[in-house]
């Protein structure tokens, strides 16, 4: 299998370029289908038959936790391509991952912390879910910790990619805790041994919601990896021709 | 509406919820731009260094 088209759109001229485009249509559509799940979410679905109108909470955490997982994923992937083909523009996108994958797990954690309270009588459980949620939150901030201690930027990134692909043995400890141990944490939410564990008047909110917060994850990686590039291209040609293009 | 904004009683969960998410768009919206605008900034300054420098 030839990996030429790969390096073609891992040229950094080339992804400053089309990220720059790509960015306002993710943004759009973002915003669009948040909207649109919002309106179904909070106006349109029924209450829950059992926590009532309190599981609307569902529509930011379960989106959120998703993301959180989500970025990692990515930044691992994108941190393994750039230490194995030693990708500038890979270690670029990996690194702008980081800071919007931990406050989004922030996020799900705390957005967990407020439903767990009317719903399990608590604000935390050492809970196989929720412990490795919050070990995923250490993993961004040691990512981040790490990137900052190191001055060399190429060494940061082949230091911080050996850590990033460590910690990717997180991802399924988190996706099946809820299978492997007895958990308080709800089961899976969107599929239940293949159908889904919900109504279309709940789920369609929810997964248009999951689709905007993914969306917005893209254009916010992609917006952080524009300047990254810009930073680490320092004495590149392109970079006078691209910067004369952006509005001053 | 005072009915929905009360949600059954569970107000004071739901909308902290949907106040930190929005807080959390904001924030990283802002953090993205601003990193992106001073990355543009130090570029532009090291390309006018170059130039007035050649």
């Amino acid at each position: 299998m030839s990996w030429a088209w790969l390096h073609r759109y891992a040229s950094p001229p080339l992804f400053f370029r089309i990220a720059g485009r790509v960015i306002p249509w993710v943004s759009w559509l973002a915003a669009i289908t948040g909207a649109a799940g919002l309106i179904g979410g909070l106006g349109l679905a029924p209450p829950d038959y059992q926590q009532g109108e309190g599981y609307r909470i569902i529509f930011v955490h379960v989106p959120a936790a998703v993301l959180s997982t989500m970025a990692y994923g990515v930044m691992a992937g994108a941190a393994g391509m750039g230490l194995i083909w030693r990708m500038n523009v890979a270690h670029a996108v990996a690194a702008s991952c980081a800071s919007v994958g931990a406050w989004f797990t922030v996020l799900a954690l705390t957005t967990g912390s407020l439903w767990g309270r009317p719903m399990w009588g608590t604000y935390w459980e050492w809970d196989p879910r929720l412990t490795s949620e919050l070990v995923l939150l250490f993993l961004y901030l040691g990512y981040m910790g790490l990137r900052s201690a190191i001055d060399d930027t190429a060494r940061a990134d082949r230091a911080s990619a050996v850590l990033v692909l460590v910690g990717v043995i997180n991802l399924p400890i988190i996706h099946y805790s809820v299978d492997w141990w007895n958990s308080l944490h709800q089961g899976h939410t969107l599929l239940k041994f293949g159908k889904a564990s919900m109504p279309p008047s709940m789920l369609v909110p929810l997964l248009l919601m999951m689709l905007a917060f993914l969306l917005y994850f893209a254009a916010i990686m992609l917006t952080r990896a524009r300047g990254e590039v810009l930073r680490r291209e320092r004495n590149a040609r392109w970079i006078s021709e691209a910067i004369g293009a952006l509005a001053t | 509406m005072m009915e929905w904004l009360y949600m059954g009683g569970y107000w004071r969960y739901v909308w902290p919820c949907y106040l930190l998410t929005a807080a959390a768009i904001g924030l990283n919206i802002y953090l993205a731009r601003r990193s992106f605008a001073a990355a543009v900034r130090e570029a532009r300054r090291r390309v006018g260094a170059s130039r007035s420098g050649s």
